[in-house]
């Protein structure tokens, strides 16, 4: 008010101690820097998909033409990701993997709202939101192991593979679809990130438990919701690298 | 007075609810949308456009658009204070890097291949 401070000196760094320079908690300035150190490890997947796939050659006729060669050329992902369950023998070429998208989205503004309903103490608020952010985790990993599934057992024609012999789907070894470290890299990027889903989803539910016990009421805040929102938003953004360099390019 | 003698046993103390702020809530869909959007645009040039450079550029710049909001507005990064901001982006040029350098390697591979 009308008191004047004379003891504090003019020009005092913000990084001389005593304050908070980048007003945030350990908690979180720990995830996030975490999550720096995962997109390290994200990118080196993806870019591991562009290095490979630029030193095979590439599809070069329309789309349209377009059929497997695994000996001859690196797949167009639209034909490779093209089915949709119950829908047996329909062409419908990335449908199920916007799917995907759009409800990882979802569970993201869920969990958006469920850290807006933490910051006003709302408890029933950040159980509703929490639980739907828990539901569309589930059901984004159900989606991606039906994908799973569907890669693995293959089309009905199936593909000629170097020796000669006809080979459905796709294991570690050989795929229809393409070279074999098409299969591989599908299995690591998808796999990683579904891993990172599931973790998420746990993270998710062991939050959501402290919640609805009235932990966080007693704890006067609610920013273990925040920090998983993070981790959860985070997983978002690699869905988001995925989609476009694995199924768009 | 019975529910006076029902919150005593509470071990919670009273919590004072802030009552939701309509503009927030609204930005939060506001950024969902643009997320659909912009996906059902890369959607449109997946099926409208043949493959090429030109694509490519196009969709590495749509995902730049969502990974702003989702980072911005989601993850809250445009709110927090700057030196913060900056040592979370200024890192990611490594990636930038291993980038350009892999995907030349790449090159090379191929041509000393076919």
């Amino acid at each position: 008010m009308a008191t004047e401070s004379v003891a504090i000196p003019p020009k005092k760094s913000i990084w001389g101690g005593g304050t908070s320079p980048l007003k945030a908690s350990y908690g979180k300035l720990m995830m996030w820097f975490f999550l720096l150190s995962d997109a390290f490890t994200f990118s080196a997947l993806l870019i591991t998909y562009g290095l490979i796939r630029y030193s095979y050659p590439a599809y070069e006729g329309t789309p349209a033409d377009f059929v497997f060669a695994p000996d001859q050329w690196w797949p167009i992902p639209e034909k490779v990701f093209e089915a949709l369950p119950f829908l047996h023998g329909l062409s419908a070429p990335l449908v199920f993997v916007g799917i995907m998208t759009f409800i990882l989205i979802m569970s993201s503004v869920t969990m958006v709202l469920a850290v807006e309903a933490g910051h006003r103490m709302d408890r029933p608020a950040v159980e509703k939101w929490m639980f739907w952010t828990i539901l569309g985790g589930i059901a984004f990993l159900s989606c991606q192991a039906w994908e799973w599934s569907h890669f693995i057992h293959g089309t009905h024609e199936g593909s000629m593979v170097a020796e000669g012999t006809t080979f459905f789907g796709a294991n570690l070894m050989q795929n229809q679809y393409g070279p074999p470290p098409f299969a591989d890299l599908f299995f690591f990027i998808t796999g990683f990130h579904g891993t990172h889903v599931a973790s998420g989803v746990v993270l998710n539910m062991i939050i959501f438990y402290c919640v609805v016990t009235g932990v966080y009421d007693r704890r006067g805040h609610y920013e273990m919701v925040e920090k998983v929102g993070l981790y959860w938003h985070f997983v978002d953004l690699v869905w988001v690298f995925v989609f476009t360099f694995f199924y768009l390019i | 007075m019975a529910t006076e003698d029902y919150l005593a046993h509470e071990e919670t103390p009273q919590i004072k609810v802030i009552p939701p702020d309509k503009a927030r809530i609204w930005k939060i869909w506001k950024t969902m949308i643009i997320l659909a959007v912009v996906t059902l645009i890369e959607f449109a040039f997946a099926f409208s456009m043949d493959a090429g450079v030109l694509r490519t550029s196009i969709f590495v710049g749509l995902t730049i658009v969502k990974a702003f909001y989702i980072v911005s507005e989601f993850m809250h990064l445009k709110y927090e204070v700057k030196v913060l901001i900056w040592s979370i982006l200024i890192p990611t040029v490594f990636i930038v890097w291993l980038l350009l350098a892999l995907l030349i390697e790449g090159e090379g591979i191929f041509n000393l291949r076919f």
